[in-house]
């Protein structure tokens, strides 16, 4: 047991290759951000940051090469801030629909609406749907 | 307890083995980052939920950081990640004075970071553009620019506190790598903290293009 | 003389250092205990407070002011300082170790720096009490709690104290239960109650942080105003349930999950019968840990989130029942045609069965968008939480106490003793909180001093219930005390249990099994194995 288990020791080359890919990646963001995108700015940004952040965690903190648990562990930590943040905007981002909805029948097919042809505010109010 | 190869001197008495001991100190670590993680996942779904409400605000509000100062201590910040690799590195090949020299590094980089980071917060308090309630910039375009403050400082503050935490930890592997307590056997504490390490560069990693590039 | 009793972990070492700085589980366990039962109390005696307010409207025994110190205080105490900790650390931190048959938790020094936190969270909280008590409610709601000027800052501070020692139970726990399983013991030979206190490990790892940063968030609003869940900042107040929430719904399941695991042990012991649908209930809390996350907002209906939350929220609400269904079925099956008798634990266990059933199902209930808007504030949530927490936590905290206590003490109570406080906390729980039921689907507001005259019979009614169990729980003191110092010594294994802490002997020795168990049998195989009581 303890035999598989033994340290995978990286070239201090992978350490500075994996550093010096962290530096080009920064660069590469910081230039970016100088263009305007519009709305691609931050998904770059957040994109480029996640690929940092992956090679820091695979290499730097040998997520690679360890306990796949640990990797788990990670990526449940990333999921559920995530989950944290979806389920919170299905609430911040969606408050103003209350104010949209118009009252219309409930049930518009009902037979107690047929029987009012001329009532002129129904049709228009069901017109606009 | 004699400091037998079966039985080692930092073997507890309810572990097998000593690679059943440091599996789980990793594990439990794991954990424990998995909490920071969490806790930092409030700040961002209030940076989140914040930037959405008021995008303009938070554009404007962010030109105010410096850009170049953020991307020198993100070079910082990566650079001490680096040095903390190796000193573990240092201590898998055997290389205690080596390992002792790169956690110096990671020191000094840690404390250059926090020079950097203090003339950044002096300039801000300078200019009044602080969090809450002591906002009193007037120069950010768009509503309650104070929220981005807030947000900017609670967040680099919980960080810059990980950070010096950090240190004192790193300070303490340091004296105990010189005192020779570390070899290639026995080297689980530098390795945690090493692991806390990055994370609080992970962090960083995602902190300074959320405030410092797109706000 | 008691031999075991001499040379076990309440003996050895002796003197009061060797116990203020032990690492032994079982000590840190047994101090827990002391600690929570003692804030048992003090929430008692702020409930019973409570009721005596209420005995009739208008002004009884305090100020409408005093009045909402006392239930936010009887609240905060009874969640943060009582109920979280309750089973995983005490009752857990005693019996994990050697369910699973090893010779400690993962990380002592962390076990002990856990109960080192929650005495000063405790403290931080008594010193609030004592500086101007809060009256928010336990829920520190803003923008209420940004304005009051009662000390909400020392108690949220205190909370915040108290999470990290939750969190480091958690941790400990999930190592452990990795880790240090007994040569054998698979993950589905391990005892229900482990699969219980793992599940509720993940919570408190998960949840807990967010917490913390909330909180740290409330008292950065208080002092800077910092505009993120203040309105007049700026902020939002809604965003503040969200993050509280996001913890608190999880964290409900961290008190229930260990209890089903308790309930899960008992009720096998009693029954005689191996345990029904093992990996049923065994997945089962996963499930609930995991969808205990994706429900917060069910607690937001009327607060103003958006109507696709709550349409949302409310469906996932309903998920929730089918695992806790699950475990009750196979409870209920478990049952059948078992040889049942009727001790002390197995009275409490049933009380659980028929008290959360009916919290679990007033809880779907309210988890009805359309039913919750007239429910909610209501004392149907009241009665809704009391008969989960109480009825279902509290119920299974007892039994599991009732059932381990020759373990951890060396002693037998008094039988008879036992099933009449038994009998009275049953009683009285239900006169008191099923009669919340009826005022709350009436209308009867939940956090009022005052009320309609028409309320009062049925409020007076819940005030003697309460004395009843407050009777109860005296019986309770009286004859658990008396054991500790004339109670018959139980022998290795009492009920006839076939989990490992019935192996060693009770109290078990400092380092819990001589030799490490091989374990080969599951941990209900009563069709198997024949074992005898002593
Ligand atoms: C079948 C599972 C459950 C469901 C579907 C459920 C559902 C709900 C819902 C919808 C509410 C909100 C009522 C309102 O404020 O309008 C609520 C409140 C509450 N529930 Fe549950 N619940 C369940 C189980 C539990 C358990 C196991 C516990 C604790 C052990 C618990 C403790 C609470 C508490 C403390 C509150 C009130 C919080 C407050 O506002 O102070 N619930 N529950
Ligand atoms: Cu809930």
């Amino acid at each position: 047991m303890s035999e598989q288990h033994k340290e995978h020791i990286l070239p201090i080359k992978a350490y500075l290759g994996v550093a010096g890919a962290l530096f080009i990646l920064t660069m590469v963001t910081v230039a970016v951000s100088y263009i305007n995108l519009g709305g691609w700015n931050a998904v770059v940004a957040v994109s480029i940051a996640s690929f940092k952040v992956s090679l820091v965690a695979l290499f730097f903190m040998h997520l690679k090469y360890d306990n796949k648990i640990n990797l788990f562990i990670f990526l449940i930590g990333i999921s559920f801030v995530t989950l944290f943040i979806i389920f919170t905007m299905f609430d911040t981002l969606r408050r103003a629909d209350i104010y949209e909805i118009k009252a219309k029948p409930i049930k518009e097919k009902a037979h107690i609406y047929e029987r009012a042809p001329d009532d002129s505010t129904q049709q228009s109010d069901a017109a606009q749907h | 307890m004699a400091n037998t190869p079966s039985h080692p001197f930092y073997l507890q008495h309810h572990f097998s083995d000593a690679q059943q001991q440091k599996d789980s100190a990793k594990f439990g670590m794991w954990i424990f980052l998995l909490t920071e993680i969490l806790l930092f996942g409030g700040l961002f779904c209030a940076y989140a939920v914040f930037r959405a409400w008021n995008h303009e605000m938070f554009y404007n509000a962010h030109l105010a950081l410096d850009r170049v100062l953020g991307t020198i201590n993100t070079f910082i910040l990566i650079t001490s990640s680096l040095t903390m690799a190796l000193a573990i590195r240092g201590l898998q090949v055997n290389k205690a004075r080596q390992a002792a020299l790169y956690l110096g590094a990671t020191l000094v980089f840690a404390a250059i970071f926090l020079v950097i980071k203090y003339f950044e917060y002096e300039h801000k308090i300078h200019l009044g553009q602080l969090p809450g309630k002591y906002y009193t910039y007037t120069g950010v375009a768009g509503t309650n620019p104070h929220i981005f403050f807030s947000i900017y400082f609670v967040m680099t503050g919980l960080h810059g506190l990980h950070i010096v935490g950090g240190m004192i930890v790193i300070a303490m592997m340091l004296v105990n790598t010189l005192r020779g307590k570390y070899s290639n056997e026995y080297y689980t504490p530098v390795e945690l903290i090493g692991l806390y390490w990055h994370l609080v560069d992970l962090i960083w990693i995602y902190l300074f293009p959320f405030l410092y590039l797109i706000g | 003389m008691n031999a075991a009793l001499e040379q076990s972990y309440l003996k050895n070492p002796k003197g009061l250092t060797s116990w203020l700085f032990t690492r032994d589980h079982k000590r840190i366990g047994l101090m827990y205990l002391y600690a929570i039962m003692f804030f048992f109390f003090l929430g008692g005696v702020f409930a019973l407070l409570i009721r005596l307010e209420l005995l009739s409207p208008g002004k009884t025994i305090m100020s409408a002011d005093q009045y909402n110190q006392a239930f936010t205080l009887h609240g905060a105490i009874m969640i943060f300082l009582f109920i979280i900790p309750a089973i995983p650390a005490a009752l857990g931190n005693f019996i994990l170790p050697l369910l699973i048959g090893a010779r400690d938790v993962a990380f002592p020094k962390l076990n002990l720096a856990s109960f080192y936190i929650y005495v000063a969270g405790a403290l931080f909280a008594i010193y609030s009490i004592i500086t101007g008590a809060v009256d928010t409610g336990w829920t520190f709601y803003t923008p209420y709690s940004t304005e009051s000027t009662t000390s909400v800052i020392s108690m949220t501070f205190a909370v915040f104290i108290l999470g990290f020692s939750s969190i480091f139970t958690g941790l400990n726990f999930i190592v452990t239960i990795h880790k240090l399983r007994a040569p054998g013991l698979t993950w589905f030979k391990q005892p229900l109650f482990v699969w219980g206190l793992y599940a509720t490990a993940i919570i408190q790892v998960l949840a807990t942080p967010v917490l913390s940063i909330t909180l740290v968030l409330l008292i950065l609003e208080r002092v800077f105003g910092i505009g993120i869940f203040d309105p007049a900042m700026g902020g939002d107040p809604v965003l503040y349930q969200h993050f509280f929430w996001f913890y608190s719904h999880p964290a409900v399941y961290i008190m229930i999950l260990p209890g089903m695991g308790i309930i899960s042990e008992t009720i096998t012991v009693f029954s005689r019968k191996k345990i029904f649908g093992y990996n049923a209930i065994a997945f089962s809390s996963l499930a609930i840990a995991f969808v205990s996350f994706l429900v917060w907002g069910h607690h937001m209906f009327t607060s103003g989130q958006s109507e696709i939350a709550a349409m949302i929220f409310s469906f996932l609400t309903f998920l929730v029942g089918i695992p806790s269904g699950i475990k009750t079925f196979n409870w209920l099956a478990t049952l059948y045609k078992g040889q049942i008798s009727f001790e002390a634990p197995m009275i409490y266990t049933l009380s659980f069965l028929f008290l959360f059933t009916i919290g679990g199902l007033t809880g779907i209930f309210l988890g009805a968008l359309a039913l919750n808007v007239h429910l909610h504030d209501t004392y149907f949530v009241v009665a809704h939480f009391h008969y989960v927490m109480m009825g279902g936590t509290v119920m299974a905290f007892l039994a599991g106490l009732h059932y381990w206590w020759p373990k951890i003490f060396g002693r037998l109570y008094n039988e008879t003793a036992a099933k009449i406080g038994a009998i009275l906390v049953f009683v009285g729980f239900n006169m008191t909180f099923f009669s919340q039921f009826i005022l709350g689907s009436q209308g009867m507001p939940r956090r009022y001093y005052n009320y309609l005259d028409q309320f009062q019979p049925l409020h007076a009614f819940s005030s003697f219930g309460s004395f009843v169990l407050g009777i109860g729980f005296f019986v309770m003191l009286v004859y658990l005390v008396h054991s500790l110092f004339k109670g018959k010594t139980p022998g290795y294994n009492p009920w006839g249990g076939l989990t490992l802490e019935w192996t060693v002997p009770s109290p078990p020795p400092p380092h819990n099994f001589d030799k490490i168990p091989e374990i080969t049998h599951g941990p209900y195989d009563y069709d198997k194995i024949l074992v005898k009581r002593n």
